[in-house]
């Protein structure tokens, strides 16, 4: 046995790549690739008729129909092009508004500092689904508003995080050389400090990638997000809930919300590994 | 310490300020007329309603002047009308509250009782098959959609096997018992009515299973992390040398000094718990502040969800202090301060 393993080092799959990253990282880029592709082998329209009304899961629609006689499978599908793209942008937004701001406030501090940070604190003092809510009633229902609103509810968590990140960065002794070798705040805070606050970063956007997309379904399954007949996660679910003893139209986005989640929590811990080795 | 409890006891006023500020924000600079979710748009054309509303809230007046009658009313408990009940929205949150306690103390029960439990066997067989499966429980709560675990839950309880009834309270034939605590699991034992218990308990477990498991992971955690740190000390050694037995080390020596921390985690986890009520009360037609919350954004009732808003901010707020304070008097080698920047 020994022997093998010694002549095949090649055959070694890397530290980092234990089942729980490859699991998620399968996942991830298996619903990327759907979301791509869909449109060329989807088994039906997921607007359209595409057999009786509720008929269980059987070999024609195999997970069985909607209210309206359209195929759960292909609409199960065909959801994650609602999911993915807004969560996409709505962590895009959210990093990017958050540390930036963030950076900024924990490099210049003083008033800009107090004023950003109390409006985070204000921000995460609200349970993050409530906030959303009523963010998205005042603005009207929508699947648009209700993207601005979660960057509204999210931003503040990287800029806690980021501004964290630029303080401790900004002691350490690489700092103190390049400002006293003349370099300007605005190329110390880019060049110097940044790059070495990426990580946290990183690994929570990952993470909150799958909270996003929660997050969405939740207030399309309360109403405020897709409007019918888009399909979407939390709507499938909500016309699944009218009829919960047909258990087989709630199953398909069910379990799509649940691989997406738990891919990129795995995605995002091996991400910690790999990123900062010290943090285990 | 005493500092820091002050600090904190000082910012907590100005956060509160803070998240009525938010609320202001949000019912003003918005697309609804904040006229008419005061009075309601049946009485918009009541001239002496639309005045009395006007002077109660100060519309006719600049905006700053607006902001502090705002922060006014609110402290005297007044959040306006609501759109759907024309009720006053502090009554409406009353009336509703009893029930989402209900169901956030039994979700609690659940999920400490599962976590703790799921902590110590995963702690007592560290890496073995029975640590991964209880890590795996604990995770798939924590990722699955509540609105979704409490669909599953109904159809095998529910509707397959018939074991526990459907949604709502109580069954739909029988009345409320009498009004004490309003959570109908208390108040039928207080009333000596043990049908009734039954029938309010067996409604009141789907929700709180489909609810407690969303946080079993959170407490799960923290106990297994915290047992492995006990069991790794020598008087958990020397009680094994005076011959205890296995389980007594476990429970009687062990879980009694790795709960505590456990126990300021919940805490911490009434934010998810608030979280799920409102999709469970949903899913349940549990008539609690949750769905509540759901039925005003659905009928766009700005008053009733920015009350719940400024409601739930304040709760989560509370929480977040208590729990921390109650972390400093377990454990007193805890840092300060530096527990909220990790």
């Amino acid at each position: 046995m020994s022997i093998s393993s010694h002549s095949l080092p090649t055959m070694r799959l890397p530290q980092w790549a234990t089942a729980p990253v490859m699991l998620g990282g399968f996942i991830v880029i298996a619903w990327a690739v759907i979301a791509l592709t869909i449109h060329w082998w989807a088994p039906y329209d997921p607007t359209m008729l595409a057999g009786r009304r509720f008929s269980p899961p059987d070999a024609t629609n195999w997970l069985g129909t909607d209210a309206l006689g359209r195929d759960v499978f292909s609409r199960t599908l065909y959801g994650v092009r609602q999911s993915l793209p807004i969560a996409l942008v709505v962590i895009v937004c959210s990093v990017t508004i958050g540390t930036t701001l963030g950076a900024i406030a924990g490099y210049v501090g003083g008033v800009f500092d107090e004023i950003i940070m109390r409006f985070v604190d204000v921000t995460l003092s609200f349970p993050p689904i409530l906030l959303a809510m009523a963010v998205t009633a005042s603005l009207g229902p929508g699947l648009e508003n209700a993207a601005i609103a979660m960057v509204v509810v999210w931003w503040p968590i990287y800029a806690r995080l980021m501004r964290a990140q630029v303080l401790a960065v900004r002691e350490r002794e690489h700092v103190e050389a390049a400002v006293a070798s003349g370099a300007g705040p605005v190329r110390i805070l880019l060049k110097h400090i940044l790059p070495l606050c990426w990580s946290p970063i990183i690994v929570n956007a990952t993470m909150d990638f799958g909270q996003i997309v929660l997050l969405t379904a939740s207030l399309s399954f309360i109403g405020l997000g897709a409007v019918p007949p888009t399909p979407e996660w939390g709507q499938m679910i909500s016309e699944g809930a009218l009829q919960f003893y047909r258990w087989w139209i709630a199953a398909g986005p069910g379990m799509a919300i649940l691989s997406i989640v738990l891919g990129f929590n795995f995605l995002g811990d091996g991400l910690r590994d790999i990123l900062d080795p010290r943090s285990q | 310490m005493a500092t820091y409890i002050a600090r904190r006891l000082i910012a907590m006023p100005l956060l509160l300020l803070g998240v009525i500020t938010l609320a202001f924000l949000l019912s003003h600079f918005t697309n609804a007329d904040p006229l008419t979710s005061i009075v309601g748009e049946r009485q918009m054309h009541n001239e002496t309603v639309v005045a009395a509303a006007k002077a109660r809230w100060g519309l006719d007046q600049p905006l700053p002047k607006q902001y502090v009658i705002y922060v006014k009313n609110l402290l005297s408990g007044d959040f306006g009308t609501s759109f759907r009940t024309k009720q006053p929205v502090a009554q409406d949150l009353l009336k509703r509250l009893p029930a989402t306690l209900e169901l956030v103390i039994a979700a609690m029960l659940v999920g400490s009782i599962t976590g703790i439990t799921l902590g110590v066997v995963a702690a007592n067989f560290r890496d073995r098959a029975a640590d991964h499966f209880a890590r795996l429980f604990a995770l798939l709560g924590a990722s699955i959609p509540v609105f979704w675990s409490g669909l599953i839950l109904l159809y095998i309880f529910s509707v397959s096997l018939g074991w526990l009834p459907g949604p709502g309270r109580l069954d739909p034939r029988s009345e409320a018992p009498p009004f004490i605590t309003g959570m109908n699991t208390i108040d039928a034992l207080i009333a000596g009515d043990f049908a009734k218990f039954g029938d309010a308990l067996a409604h009141l477990a789907l929700p709180a299973l489909a609810l407690g498991w969303t946080v079993t992971g959170i407490v799960s955690r923290m106990v297994r992390g915290s047992m492995l740190d006990v069991l790794g000390q020598e008087y958990i050694l020397a009680a094994r040398a005076k011959g205890a037995g296995r389980l007594r080390v476990l429970l009687n020596h062990a879980l009694r000094n790795a709960i505590l921390p456990t126990l300021t985690i919940l805490g911490f986890s009434f934010a998810y718990l608030i979280t799920g009520a409102i999709l469970t009360e949903t899913i349940f037609s549990w008539p609690g502040i949750g769905s509540y919350a759901v039925e005003a954004a659905r009928g766009l009732d700005q008053p009733a969800i920015i009350g719940v808003t400024i409601v739930g901010g304040a709760a989560f707020l509370l929480t977040n202090l208590v729990t921390d304070l109650a972390y400093l008097a377990v454990d007193p080698r805890v840092k300060l301060g530096s527990r909220k920047a990790a």
